[in-house]
């Protein structure tokens, strides 16, 4: 990469050419303030608060956008600077709803705050006419427009990240406001409810679809018996809501923490995790064997499920009929639990923690249920497991380590990698591989499956099989794939997860503002914590956990097998884009 | 089909001498000619004034009297005077009628057409001159100008290219790519310092080389034809005027850059241009001076239009070209600027129509003529399209350095009824006022910034003594905030909260605490606005304050609008003394607020009335005065 030499603030500075002003300035420690930038996601330069002189330019350049170049000399707090700045922000503050008391991001969450703060905003002399639009409140998802800001990253996330495009800038001028198509609700459109517009979101104009109440009413219930699980991602971000370094597991605290709001039992959905390896797989090889429909696609993404209902109808059979982990762990703990502890399946309340906003819409599908009883009552996102914890006044950091409940217990390190991407599909091969042959592999670590990159593909031999593997992660890349697919090209098994990076970055996940994602990469952080669980684990392999083990001999009988079926399982069906 | 150059220079052989007539009063017509040309305006205001009736009226007195050979009926493009008409120009006799309407074809006809007396009621200019003199050269509003850009409006049948090739049509073209290399036509139009003609003036010359720089197969040349300031028409002119004249200076940039594909982007609401811009393509690529192997060159150009839906915002040359690409119009920071990264994330170049206008005239005539004309920095003519209290309200091409004294004054022929000049506002929403004070500075580029305006695309609206400047600046923020795309906070929240405050001042609530808001907000708006329309949209308020501040204080200290403009500072009354009681202004009123009859003095329910001015209108004794 060629250098430039440029100046910020009189100091010279030699920097890569591909820099951006905001880049070079981060060298010299001084962090320009940002609003709607965010990297790699929203690079637009349209909130106007980064902006800073350049000599030589007539008006003040975004600093987010504009790249270096040699000889260029930069000033980031002149006085024409600050007072633009503040004018803007000043501007944006006066067509805001201020009701910050109320509002999900008060406190600690809201960057809008946080640089009015920064920026000494203590009136607002430019008051006028606010919007006054209608919410937009789904299954899922929760649309403040008038919260809404117009930085466009959560635009860019659905439109650019995601390929779902359901959300974008509508009318101009002082009416401008971010809308689905025809101005319909987002439910009646093809969102997916990933939710990855909430995590970008720098206000309050989205949040998830607030379940809380549901849950503590159950739990004051005293005819009913409360169990709670908890989905691998949760566990390293959790830490998070509790200023705890990012990815910092924390399992232990966690179910200590769910024993004291009050829950019956606490599970690990990991149980579920190592379930769906179990089916799953026997699904893989039986496709395999009897040359079933190729590739065999993952489906514990529900994001990822109704994406591909959407846009890629004709694939439908390419999904693994297993139902999610969560999911399937619900049906169980609602007949096999149920029977085994003598209770009424219909006092047995099932809250699922999940790292994701589009679990609420599963959990709401009509085929998410056995015999009438759906299999999770309530899902809550780890954020709104971390207000729980705040509404008792837990010292979370403070607590001790506790274990997940028996019957289940611990699960296999392979359920605890399910919340990264490449996790399912490493977790499915560390079992494939023994049961196809028929011997305990040692190197259970698939490097080749791990990281971030968008598409990652691994041909693996296994027995006598050359089993070709992808795995994609963030529906702009599931896109892609699936097109390669339809194409023609040929996978045996395919890991797709909606969000980017996997669960560990899902919709419901802590937040982490744009000064965090600007610089460091949560996702990284987040996956690490995983893998480190996973070593951590005395079984590392799905078929190896003595719970699920004794499941199958106890009730379920064989994996893929006809009570498996009823429970575990589910169909899928091709959605229309924009129906009415 | 065109294959070559012979191929073309028949073609422009045989128009010539087709058209003498219309340059020589002494030429031979042709057979095909015929030996009189009756030319009709087919612009849009004359048309819309009924010149197609004009058209049809002649043409059946034509057929009735079996004159098709002699008399040939030619729609032309504007020409300029639109305040008169529709405009009939008759050749060879070089006579020019104006106003005239479908029922004055048929005296034009019998006793201009056919036994060669000129209808003098309805000629242009001076309707008792003893001598009929050709009004081109002798009317001022005409004889005055220098018609570059506009050689061809009203001079030709903007829907034959034949007639356009007969004007050294696509010679310029031909020489370009038959005798020059395209560095030599960069540096041809460095040369002759055009600057672009649609905004801020940057040099066209320099922003072709930048294209032309790039290392890539795939490159645009756009032609900005989304005219948007309210009350210009310079480009819709061209268009229907002379569209090929832009056809011709596209391919030639194309050559230049090393594009193949150009795309014109034009308003919907232009029908008219729209539809002779694509006539005018389709002939161009039938005769092959469109497409592949453009006269046997090897050369390709190919050239398509893409329609705006009318956004004020996408002039801005980035929201143009995202509009091109078919999403919303908003803009994009700059850089990357569009020579490197353009339509498509292709190297593109953008300029207007009039800018390409001028092209092949700087290519046929040298760099040195065009560099001739003008002032020092800002070289050749400028279309204006004046409007406003002006009396010859049109479409002016005056070569830079023009004072705006003389565009006024004798080519506008001045201010109806007499009342005084007050202000000129230039530049349209992103531009601002001149005050009468700087009537004789010469126009230019760099004249108009310093006055605190700017040139944009060319719109000049005149204001006179009736014209209230804060009411004049809320009309324009009222237009900036309505055509904001939305995307930045400036622009989306600060021009609206800047209409605020001036809506606060107009209707008398505003406050000396509100000027100075009004004077940050748009310092910081100039300074933060993600682009051009943004970063002007202050101008107006910036200039009328700057010149005319005591208004402003008058409306916000003394409540009072000197114009007597502003409805919530006016105050209607009748002068008792004048008053002969005749009871007309009480039978007029809409509402119903005067009263008094023979024995009672008439009054004004001031609680009631609305302020619509119809009782003063109708007063026949003078009796209703208007207190500001």
């Amino acid at each position: 990469m060629n250098k430039v030499n440029i100046t910020i603030d009189g100091i010279k500075l030699y920097v890569p050419e591909n820099y951006t002003i905001l880049e070079a300035a981060k060298e010299v420690n001084i962090t320009i303030p940002t609003l709607c930038f965010l990297k790699d996601v929203n690079e637009v330069g349209c909130c106007r608060m980064c902006i800073v002189e350049v000599k030589g330019a007539k008006a003040l350049q975004a600093a987010c956008v504009h790249p270096v170049s040699e000889g260029m000399e930069v000033f980031t707090h002149t006085p024409r600077v600050m007072k633009a700045r503040k004018t803007n922000l000043e501007l944006i503050l006066s067509n805001h709803n201020s009701r910050c008391q109320t509002c999900t991001r008060s406190w600690m969450d809201c960057e809008l705050q946080s640089l009015a703060n920064k920026l000494s905003v203590e009136t607002v002399r430019f008051e006028g006419e606010q919007k006054k639009l209608p919410l937009d409140i789904g299954v899922s998802i929760v649309r403040d427009p008038n919260k809404c800001i117009l930085c466009r990253r959560c635009v860019s996330a659905c439109k650019n990240i995601q390929t779902v495009a359901v959300i974008d800038a509508v009318n101009r001028g002082f009416d401008t406001k971010i809308a689905a198509p025809f101005d319909v609700s987002l439910a009646d459109t093809p969102c997916v409810n990933c939710g990855q517009c909430i995590n970008y979101c720098p206000v309050g104009a989205l949040h998830e679809k607030n379940d809380i109440d549901k849950v503590w009413q159950a739990i004051h219930d005293p005819e009913k018996h409360v169990v709670v699980q908890t989905a691998p991602a949760v566990r390293v971000a959790l830490g998070e809501d509790f200023e705890m370094p990012i990815g910092t597991p924390v399992t232990g605290k966690m179910v200590t923490a769910l024993r004291m709001l009050g829950f019956d039992k606490v599970f690990d959905t990991d149980t579920g995790a190592d379930l769906t390896i179990m089916e799953e797989g026997a699904e893989l090889i039986d496709r395999i064997r009897d040359e079933g429909k190729l590739p065999l696609i993952t489906s514990c993404s529900p994001g990822w499920i109704k994406f591909c209902e959407h846009n890629f109808p004709d694939m439908l059979d390419n999904l693994s009929s297993c139902k999610s982990p969560h999911q399937m762990f619900g049906a169980i703990l609602k007949s096999y639990y149920a029977k085994k502890e003598g209770i009424d399946p219909d006092n047995i309340f099932v809250v699922s923690i999940m790292p994701c906003t589009a679990k609420k819409f599963e959990a709401a599908r009509p085929e998410m249920n056995v015999d009438g009883r759906p299999d999770v009552d309530v899902v809550l996102t780890t954020r709104e497991l971390g207000k729980m914890i705040y509404d008792v006044g837990i010292d979370f950091p403070d607590l001790g380590d506790s274990s997940f409940d028996d019957p289940f217990g611990n699960a296999s390190g392979a359920g605890v990698i399910f919340g990264t991407t490449g996790g399912v599909m490493e977790a499915a091969l560390r079992t494939v591989a023994d049961l196809l042959t028929g011997s305990s592999a040692d190197n259970i670590e698939y490097e080749e499956v791990r990281g971030l990159e968008g598409i990652k593909v691994a041909t693996l031999e296994i027995a006598d099989l050359k089993l070709r593997a992808a795995v994609a992660h963030g529906l702009g890349n599931a896109r892609k794939l699936m097109e390669a697919i339809r194409a023609g090209e040929e996978f045996h098994f395919v890991e797709i997860m909606a969000c980017p990076g996997g669960c560990i970055n899902g919709g419901g996940q802590p937040l982490q503002l744009s000064d965090v994602r600007n610089w460091i990469d949560v996702r990284e952080e987040r996956a690490k914590g995983l893998y480190k669980e996973d070593r951590k684990t005395y079984i590392r392999k799905s078929h190896n956990n003595p719970a699920v083990k004794k499941l199958y001999k106890e009730y379920l009988g064989m994996a893929g097998g006809s009570k498996a079926h009823k429970l575990l399982h589910t169909h899928y069906h091709a959605r229309p884009n924009y129906e009415k | 089909m065109i294959k070559s150059i012979a191929d073309i220079a028949e073609i422009r052989a045989k128009k010539h001498a087709d058209m003498m007539i219309r340059l020589d009063k002494n030429a031979q017509p042709t057979a095909e000619g015929g030996r009189m040309h009756v030319m009709v305006c087919g612009g849009t205001g004359c048309t819309s004034s009924n010149s197609m009736k004009i058209i049809d009226n002649l043409e059946e007195l034509i057929r009735i009297n079996k004159l098709q050979d002699e008399i040939k009926v030619v729609k032309t493009g504007c020409f300029g005077l639109c305040a008169e008409g529709p405009i009939v120009m008759i050749y060879p006799d070089h006579i020019m009628y104006t106003t005239v309407q479908p029922e004055d074809v048929k005296e034009i006809f019998e006793s201009h057409i056919l036994n060669g007396e000129p209808v003098k009621r309805l000629l242009a200019g001076d309707k008792t001159a003893e001598e009929i003199t050709n009004a081109l050269d002798n009317v001022d509003f005409f004889s005055r100008q220098m018609r570059v850009a506009l050689r061809n409006c009203g001079a030709i049948n903007p829907e034959c290219i034949d007639e356009y090739i007969a004007r050294d049509g696509y010679l310029a073209l031909q020489k370009v790519i038959t005798e020059m290399d395209p560095e030599d036509v960069i540096d041809t139009i460095k040369a002759s310092q055009i600057r672009g003609r649609g905004g801020a003036g940057f040099p066209t010359g320099v922003k072709w080389s930048f294209a032309a720089a790039q290392q890539v197969a795939q490159k645009y040349v756009c032609c900005n034809a989304d005219e948007g300031d309210p009350g210009a028409f310079m480009d819709r002119s061209v268009l229907e005027g002379d569209p090929h004249s832009v056809i011709e200076a596209m391919a030639i940039a194309g050559y230049a850059i090393g594009a193949n594909q150009g795309y014109v982007y034009v308003r919907a609401e232009y029908p008219i241009a729209v539809e002779r811009l694509s006539i005018a393509i389709e002939q161009a690529k039938e005769y092959g001076l469109l497409g592949k192997d453009i006269l046997g060159t090897g050369f390709d150009f190919n050239l398509e239009i893409r329609l705006g839906a009318g956004a004020f915002v996408c002039g801005e040359e980035t929201a143009l070209m995202t509009s091109v690409e078919g999403k919303r119009g908003e803009p994009r920071p700059r850089p990357p600027f569009p020579a490197v990264k353009g339509l498509f994330g292709q190297p593109t170049i953008l300029n207007n129509v009039e800018t390409y206008a001028n092209i092949p005239m700087i290519i046929l005539n040298g760099p040195e003529w065009f560099s001739s004309i003008g002032t020092e920095k800002s070289k050749g003519t400028k279309v204006f399209a004046v409007g406003g209290k002006i009396n010859n309200t049109g479409l002016v091409e005056i070569p830079m350095g023009t004072t705006l004294r003389e565009i006024i004054y004798d080519i506008g022929g001045g201010i109806p009824n007499g009342k005084e000049f007050k202000a000129a506002q230039t530049g349209g929403p992103s531009g601002g006022c001149i005050p009468a004070s700087e009537l004789d500075t010469p126009i230019d580029y760099e004249s108009l910034i310093a006055l605190g305006s700017m040139m944009g695309s060319g719109g000049l609206i005149v204001m006179d003594e009736d014209t209230c400047m804060v009411d004049l600046a809320r009309f324009f923020l009222e237009f900036t905030v309505d055509e904001s795309c939305g995307k930045c906070p400036p622009c989306r929240i600060g021009t609206k909260r800047m209409l605020e405050i001036v809506t606060r001042i107009t209707e008398g609530k505003g406050t000396l605490e509100d000027l100075d808001k009004l004077e940050e907000l748009a310092e910081s708006i100039k300074d933060a606005a993600l682009c051009g329309l943004g970063q002007t949209a202050p101008n107006p308020v910036l200039s009328t304050m700057k010149y005319f501040r005591d208004e402003y204080i008058a409306h916000v200290v003394d409540k009072k609008c000197p114009a007597g403009v502003c409805k919530s500072m006016v105050k209607y009354i009748i002068d008792n003394d004048a008053c002969k009681h005749c009871s007309i202004c009480k039978k007029n009123c809409p509402v119903q607020c005067i009263s008094g009859d023979k024995n009672t003095p008439f009054s004004i329910d001031q609680d009631k009335c609305v302020k619509c001015g119809l009782c003063m209108e109708k007063c026949p004794f003078k009796a209703i005065l208007k207190n500001a």
